[in-house]
């Protein structure tokens, strides 16, 4: 089930979804969570800079930089439900 | 509530001082105006300083408007996400709140900053605090941009589901700062710690857990209960919380922990992240208690501007040319104030030198006091301009966009997107780059950033490779359009550039190996820079720089005058003397018109004047090469030259790079001095005066000394090779140890020894003259 869930970085520019699960070592999937990426908060890939690294995501309000390799591992739920 | 509060204040260990001095903390997370609240408190009064041991940034100040006799300290925090530490700044803060830094008393009152526009995220970091059970007063910030977002946050019914008070305020324009005062000196005077509470709505089994494990905690530490349940809590749902404070809990209590993780595991409770979900539950309960949406949120003016300043394409033309400019104005605009400055500290040592009687106390008043303030207050215009330039690029958010852009190139060799400007600047000078690091929140990135600064060709190096490029590379056409000499000059350039990315990567994967940092980066909205905040960041940079690397650079330029000087007269000096008095003599007879006859002379009494007065030049240049050969600086270029003539360098070069460790450009003057080339220092054709001497020097066996391959060895060797004095003491200075700067000069010399080794014995097997 884990591994049919689409990437956060699979999304264009501009849409929006909600975390589901970060599939990251403790430590650095806490960081993520303790800047609001727990699961059920909905979530928006605001661009990609040039060469695609690192993504800008809105979350709770705030914009945040994480490099490619993080926002890999963020997977979603797409807000229509699929 | 409130004499419990007192008494284990005082009886917390090592803190004698506690009731003398009363500190306020100002904490929060990066980018929520926390610096522009302690600026308001303060009134700009800040001292900055460090951290005993580390490189965190300390910022304190007096607290305005408090009854003279009962001083209050502000402290401004490290910006912070949570009490989870996953930096060294934030390690500091958190410390700091738990009254765990042995150099600050326990918190008497907290203040933590909540960005009104971004609550959410900023309340999880202020509910964990509050819970500490410390009296805590809540600035809510930003109330502007909140109501530009549409947002009404209802402070009244925040500060009743916070159970602290919480002060409207906006830092940027003073509003609510004088209400925030009123409630802070209140609170100081009858403490009043909020009930206790906790806002996570958690599993039995971790109360339960927490609730034992804060029993043994306030045993052991003697602290009060409240905040040894907060910690409790913390040390169960992160395994970092104890990595991170393993000298300061005792084996009892990690035991304590390990075990009561693995209870919570068999019971089911995922402890890493269920504390998290819960306290962004209760936020997002108290967000809707207090906030209400007046409208829906559209695109912000911010939004706009970022959809081109941070565009793949657009975005990196815009960076590109604001760097350009940058750059422009600290290498080309700097050198105006700086040429002059230079020039008036030449002319005030050329008046006292003609004032004063001659003497070693004039001498070391001219060549070694003036000199040495000159090196200082020269590199001003350019620290002045460069911070002014990071203080608008810091204050209006650009930063975070520039490192955005850069980040991906610079995590290539395992730097930060931040490091780049600190880089860039190190072109113009080491110094002013290095200080910018400062920007650079995560502490092994910054440093590494400085590791590497000096190995981008400054503007110092300059006069060092015009003069061996004239002087060893032949004028020549390569491919037809490019000068050889053009190319070599950029070839140096690009040497410092590609050694100094390797070196950071080498780094990055050994010496400075440690959990990858997660190189995440809040882009907060663009915001108006307050001009009086970037003047005064920008003063107050400078005068770190004047104090504390000032005294530094001034008495190694002293040290530097001494070795250049002593010991004085040596016989070939005499011998010089005398001919001199000689010569002066049959000058005075000469001008007197009586006849004078010696060989050589001209007869017509002009011509012989003339002729007497250039032997005399001629001999004091001489005897100023004497005496530096017979100096300490002399004899140490001897005692190295065992050590350099594998690189091709005789003992005179030996001398120029001795003294050029007080700066690089010393060097010129020094082989102007050491090949006896006339005319004044700093004299405009002194470079192709001296460049045209060197050319016409020879090795004992009659063959050239600078040779393509003796300039390009010696070019090597200064663009890796730290020749600097400044920038030695303003790496003590930034890293607040002697350790990294040593160890910085250390590396930069066997890298240097090594290229230059490579070039000369390469070059020779190749069969290069």
């Amino acid at each position: 089930m884990v591994e049919t869930l689409p990437s956060l970085v699979s999304l264009p520019p501009g849409s929006c979804a909600v975390v589901a699960e970060i599939q990251l070592p403790p430590a650095e999937a806490r960081r993520l969570m303790e800047l609001g990426l727990v699961p059920g908060t909905p979530v928006e890939v605001v661009r990609y800079a040039l060469l695609q690294d690192p993504v800008e995501i809105r979350v709770r309000g705030s914009c945040l930089s994480l490099p490619r390799q993080e926002a890999e591992a963020i997977r979603v739920r797409l807000s229509d439900g699929t | 509530m409130t004499s419990e509060g007192r008494t284990t204040l005082a009886s917390a260990p090592a803190v004698p001082s506690a009731q003398a001095v009363r500190y306020v903390f100002i904490t929060g997370n990066p980018n929520c105006g926390k610096t522009t609240v302690f600026n308001a408190l303060t009134g700009l009064r800040a001292k900055v300083g460090n951290y005993a041991g580390v490189t965190v940034e300390r910022k304190e100040g007096p607290l305005l408007g408090v009854p003279k006799g009962r001083p209050v300290r502000v402290l401004d925090l490290p910006g912070t996400y949570s009490l989870t530490p996953h930096s060294l700044d934030e390690q500091i803060a958190r410390d700091v709140l738990l009254g765990r830094l042995p150099e600050l008393p326990p918190p008497s009152l907290i203040v933590v900053v909540v960005d009104a526009s971004n609550l959410q995220r900023n309340l999880y970091y202020a509910t964990q605090v509050i819970e500490l059970g410390h009296p805590t007063v809540v600035a809510l910030n930003m109330m502007d941009v909140a109501a530009s977002l549409g947002l009404k946050v209802d402070a009244e019914k925040l500060a009743e589901q916070l159970g602290v008070p919480v002060i409207p305020v906006v830092a940027s324009t003073g509003e609510g700062i004088p209400q925030l005062r009123v409630r802070i000196l209140a609170l100081l005077e009858k403490p009043e710690p909020p009930a206790r509470r906790r806002f996570p709505v958690l599993p039995e089994a971790l109360v339960q857990e927490a609730q034992k494990l804060a029993a043994l905690l306030t045993w052991t530490f003697q602290e009060r209960r409240v905040q040894a349940e907060a910690e409790a809590l913390l040390l169960l749902s992160n395994e970092q919380a104890l990595a991170s404070g393993q000298t300061h809990y005792t084996p009892g209590v990690q035991q304590a922990v390990a075990a009561a993780r693995k209870r919570l595991e068999e019971a089911g409770v995922d402890w890493r992240s269920v504390v998290i979900e819960a306290r962004y539950r209760a936020v997002a309960r108290i967000e809707a208690a207090a906030v209400a949406r007046l409208w829906a949120p559209r695109e912000t003016w911010s939004d706009r501007v970022d959809r081109i300043v941070t565009h793949r394409v657009w975005g990196t033309l815009i960076f590109l040319a604001l760097m350009a400019l940058m750059f422009q104005c600290i290498f080309v605009f700097a050198r105006i104030p700086m040429e002059a400055l230079q020039g008036a500290v030449d002319a005030l040592g050329a008046w006292v030198g003609r004032t004063l009687p001659p003497g070693d106390l004039t001498s070391l008043l001219t060549d070694g006091v003036i000199a040495g303030v000159g090196a200082v207050v020269v590199f001003l215009p350019q620290i002045l301009l460069l911070f002014l330039f990071l203080g608008f690029l810091e204050d209006t958010g650009y930063m975070a966009r520039a490192a955005f852009l850069m980040d991906r190139l610079m995590s290539k060799v395992g730097l930060h997107g931040k490091s780049f400007i600190p880089l860039l600047s190190s072109f113009a000078c080491a110094i002013p780059g290095i200080m910018a690091t400062r920007t650079i929140e995560n502490h092994r990135d910054r440093l590494v950033t400085i590791l590497i600064a000096p190995l981008m060709s400054c503007s110092a190096r300059l006069p060092v490779y015009t003069v061996l490029i004239a002087a060893c590379i032949p004028r020549q056409k390569v491919f037809g359009v490019f000068e050889l000499q053009g190319l070599t000059l950029m070839g140096l350039y690009l040497l410092g550039i590609v050694v100094a990315l390797a070196v950071a990567w080498l780094f990055k994967k050994t010496l400075l190996k440690g959990e990858p940092p997660l190189l995440i980066l809040e882009l907060p909205p663009y915001r108006r820079p307050v001009l009086k905040v970037v003047l005064h960041h920008m003063w107050e940079r400078s005068k770190v720089f004047l104090q504390r690397a000032g005294t530094v650079i001034l008495a190694i330029n002293i040290l530097l005058w001494f070795l250049a000087t002593y010991p004085r007269g040596s016989e070939a000096v005499a011998v010089i003397e005398k001919e001199r008095g000689r010569l002066e003599q049959l000058l005075t007879a000469v001008e007197a018109g009586r006849a004078v006859t010696i060989p050589d002379l001209p007869s017509a009494p002009e011509a012989a004047a003339e002729y007497l007065r250039g032997r005399l030049a001629e001999l004091e240049n001489q005897e100023a090469a004497e005496r530096l050969r017979y100096s300490f600086a002399g004899r140490l270029g001897h005692l190295i030259e065992p050590i350099i003539a594998p690189l091709g360098f005789d003992w005179k070069i030996g001398i120029g790079i001795i003294t050029s460790f007080a700066a690089r450009e010393v060097f010129v003057s020094t082989m102007s001095v050491v090949y006896n080339v006339g005319g004044q220092a700093g004299e405009e054709d002194e470079v192709g005066n001296l460049a045209q001497v060197m050319q016409a020097q020879r090795r004992p066996d009659g063959t050239a000394l600078y040779t393509p391959r003796l300039g390009l060895s010696l070019m090597v060797f200064y663009v890796f090779a730290l020749q600097c004095a400044s920038t030695v003491a303003i790496v003590r200075r930034e890293t607040n140890s002697w350790r990294w700067a040593v160890f910085q000069w250390c590396y930069l010399a066997v890298l240097a020894w090594t290229g230059s080794f490579l070039v000369w014995q390469v070059g020779g097997l190749l069969g290069w003259r």
